[in-house]
């Protein structure tokens, strides 16, 4: 496509006195042609995204009984309600545990793994395949069948008992269920995070390593200088995907523990489903869900201002 | 630039096509021409669903103005859920299927027609054969806003082969020698399970989370999940601490019920007695095990029966609400309610004998259906239900948890119990 200098403006080029411009320029039929090959996406965007977020927003100002088909505007009610929530505590720190045990797992195994398999070994194809597929296995399928693995007659207790350990019933016990859950979460994802990493140990190049070598640096004085600032980008950005990844964790709840034992499990984005669709309390669920927003968007922002203190090149 | 125009017609007729495609569907034929009506129902089962259809096919032969009438099988453990994110989501069914635990939200709400007068007037309908301990739950202001369409009973279905092979006596010799009763089902159970190294008395649904399904032991000490008017706590009552205690017992040192965390289906051969609705009789297999059916073992304070109950109701938000009650009536009037009784108990007085019932169920004894599901329906407890079921429910299950470990302190659970449900019972 050709493509003129758009930065000449119209007042720049005027058009000549006694002749008429014609409306269809370049300049307009290109920008016409570039709105309209988004108008599909931006569609999309507009009533999949926007539109439902606009109206979360007003949602959580209003009591909205569905079965009695009553919705009335409370103002901020349910912002005072969730300030005096007395399961919100318990259920914030569920989803802060849930958070840091899931993205100090995961990106410790999946750098781990991404080291391990960048060795120019025999073999490490299968287990990069191996360790990736989980990924691409349907999300549902992989933690009922973990549900099964992790009953208290299940596989892993039965594994166990051949070598005399009597395994705890980990999906009851209050301490065992949470490890339980983000076991199965990191071992679900982590593939993903090792491939990037995979890729970033791929880009450093050989003869930094050569030159610490010859000054004497240990391998691990190299990992630790040379490895880990030049991946930093991409720890950066594997951890920015986790831990919002981590705040948006449902389905693994909803098939595993139904929050349970107790409240132990019951992460926020469970919470706000329990509020909505089974206590019916669609507006205060609303509310949940804006607050969710705030603090993904929060750390989001923290992790991204942080980025220029430990990401190399950022500074 | 043909080429930029050439984009640009691409780029339009994109546009084009996706806009067309966004406003295709949901065109809906709202009141003109024949009604579409939908029901939702928990059940799949083919032999339900074939009956169902047989019922609604008569009904459109006489009545064109409904052009069709579909079941509409949501899962069981979400249905409720399910019907209500229908219902907010403006896809609210024409009927619905209602359980005994969220009926007082349902009947409550105003999200249900009803249904007096339509059935009082219907052809040949009988109302007033319909047995007034059934209708008490969907009754509000003196309104009838549900039909009681199954009121099963519990029982205990029984593995004969199972106790037999491990020595034990079956329920029915226990029956007859009257000792049937908790202290004895129990000892069976745990014994049977010692030596089957499978499961002894399993209590369907339960599964450590569904507590309500409880009520059929709780019931037996005089024990209730709430007072009357649902109004106090009923969960740290001496009668529930005794029942629970019993229970606690049972499971973590006489292992006569599996413990949290492990799955035994009776009707696979996993368990030697089961505690379920009658209705779950459709789920024996032909030349399976040696099977009975018995009523719940006696409590303390006797004999007693729980039943749980399931209601048809009509959304007023509807647009053919009027039709879809007039297709209730027709559904269950006294003939098609003869069919359905096969699989749902009945409501109505005059079909709730073992004669009666025995033509259609050919799998239990006159015997069975009169100890279990007739005198169950008549003297029986409905399962718990309370307004915001849901909620209560949920702390219930979450407050009930530290009681399934074997070192737990029962009384303090149950006091637990009730400090987090008082206030929701209150309001």
């Amino acid at each position: 496509m050709t493509q003129t200098d758009t930065r000449v403006g119209p007042a720049a080029a005027g058009p000549a006195p006694g002749r008429a411009r014609p409306f269809w320029t370049t300049r307009r039929r290109d920008q016409l042609t570039g709105y309209l090959f988004i108008t599909p996406q931006l569609l999309g965007s507009v009533v999949f995204v926007i539109l439902p977020l606009v109206l979360v927003v007003w949602y959580s100002l209003h009591e909205w009984n569905v079965l009695a088909g009553s919705f009335d505007y409370i103002g901020t009610d349910n912002y005072a309600a969730l300030a005096d929530d007395p399961n919100l505590g318990p259920v914030l720190r569920s989803t802060g545990l849930f958070s840091v045990g899931l993205v100090v797992f995961n990106l410790g195994l999946a750098l781990l793994l991404a080291v391990l398999l960048n060795q120019k070994l025999r073999g490490t194809i299968v287990f990069r395949t191996l360790f990736f597929s989980p990924v691409v296995v349907s999300l549902v399928a992989w933690t009922i069948v973990w549900g099964f693995l992790l009953q208290d007659n299940g596989g892993i207790n039965g594994l166990l008992d051949t070598i005399g350990v009597d395994g705890p019933n980990w999906l009851r016990g209050e301490g065992t269920a949470m490890l339980s859950v983000i076991v199965v979460q990191v071992f679900k994802n982590v593939g993903l995070n090792m491939v990037l990493f995979l890729a970033a140990l791929q880009g450093v190049p050989a003869e930094l390593y050569e030159a610490a070598e010859v000054d004497g640096a240990s391998r691990l004085r190299q990992f630790w200088r040379i490895t880990v600032p030049l991946i930093s980008p991409t720890i950066m950005l594997t951890s920015i995907i986790t831990v919002v990844g981590s705040l948006q964790v449902f389905a693994q709840i909803a098939v595993l523990t139904q929050g349970g034992p107790g409240t132990s499990t019951t992460v926020l984005v469970y919470y706000l489903y329990q509020q909505a669709f089974q206590f019916h309390h669609f507006g205060y669920g609303a509310t949940l869900s804006i607050l969710l927003f705030v603090i993904v968007l929060a750390l989001t922002v923290l992790q991204w201002q942080m980025r220029k203190r430990w990401v190399f090149h950022e500074s | 630039m043909r080429y930029g125009r050439l984009s640009g017609l691409v780029a339009a007729t994109m546009t084009g096509v996706l806009a067309l495609t966004a406003c295709g569907g949901g065109g809906d034929a709202k009141d003109d021409g024949p009604a579409s009506l939908r029901m939702t129902v928990w059940s799949a089962n083919e032999a339900h669903l074939k009956l169902f259809n047989e019922i609604a096919d008569e009904y459109r032969k006489n009545n064109p103005d409904v052009a069709e009438i579909k079941f509409d099988p949501l899962p069981f453990e979400n249905y409720t859920t399910t019907l209500t994110t229908q219902i907010a989501g403006g896809n609210a069914p024409d009927l619905a299927w209602i359980f005994e635990n969220s009926a007082p939200d349902f009947v409550a709400s105003g999200a249900l027609s009803p249904l007096d007068d339509t059935l009082k007037k219907a052809d040949g309908y009988q109302y007033d054969d319909l047995s007034p301990a059934t209708l008490k739950l969907w009754r509000n202001d003196g309104k009838l806003f549900a039909y009681p369409f199954s009121t099963s009973p519990f029982g205990v279905f029984v593995n004969n082969d199972m106790l037999k092979k491990a020595g034990q006596k079956t329920p029915a010799e226990l029956i007859a020698a009257g000792q049937w009763n908790w202290d004895t089902a129990l000892a069976a159970a745990g014994a049977t399970a010692a030596k089957s190294g499978k499961a002894g008395l399993v209590v369907r649904d339960f599964d450590y989370k569904g507590w309500d399904n409880l009520a059929t032991f709780w019931t037996g000490w005089g024990a209730q999940a709430w007072s009357e008017d649902g109004r106090s706590c009923g969960f740290n009552s001496p009668e529930m601490v005794e029942a629970m205690t019993t229970l606690h017992k049972a499971i973590f040192t006489g292992k006569a019920l599996p413990g949290p965390g492990t799955t035994a289906d009776f009707f696979a051969g996993d368990a030697a007695m089961t505690v379920t609705q009658i209705s779950r009789a459709s789920l024996l297999k032909e030349n399976g095990f040696d099977w009975d059916l018995v009523p719940l073992p006696a409590g303390p304070k006797g004999p007693y029966a729980v039943v749980g109950q399931a209601g048809i109701g009509v959304m007023k938000k509807s647009p053919h609400a009027e039709q879809a009650a007039d297709f209730l009536a027709f559904f269950t009037n006294p003939t098609n309610s003869a069919k359905l009784a096969q699989f749902f108990p009945p409501p109505r007085q005059s079909q709730l004998t073992a004669e009666t019932l025995a033509k259609t169920n050919p799998k239990l004894k006159p015997e069975q259906l009169q100890k279990v599901v007739i005198d169950g329906i008549t003297n029986g407890t409905v399962k718990p239900s309370h307004s915001g079921q849901a909620e209560l429910s949920q702390q219930v299950r979450a407050a009930l948890d530290p009681l399934w470990k074997a070192d737990a302190d029962v009384k303090g659970v149950l006091d637990g119990v009730c400090s987090k449900i008082q206030p929701l019972l209150a309001k």
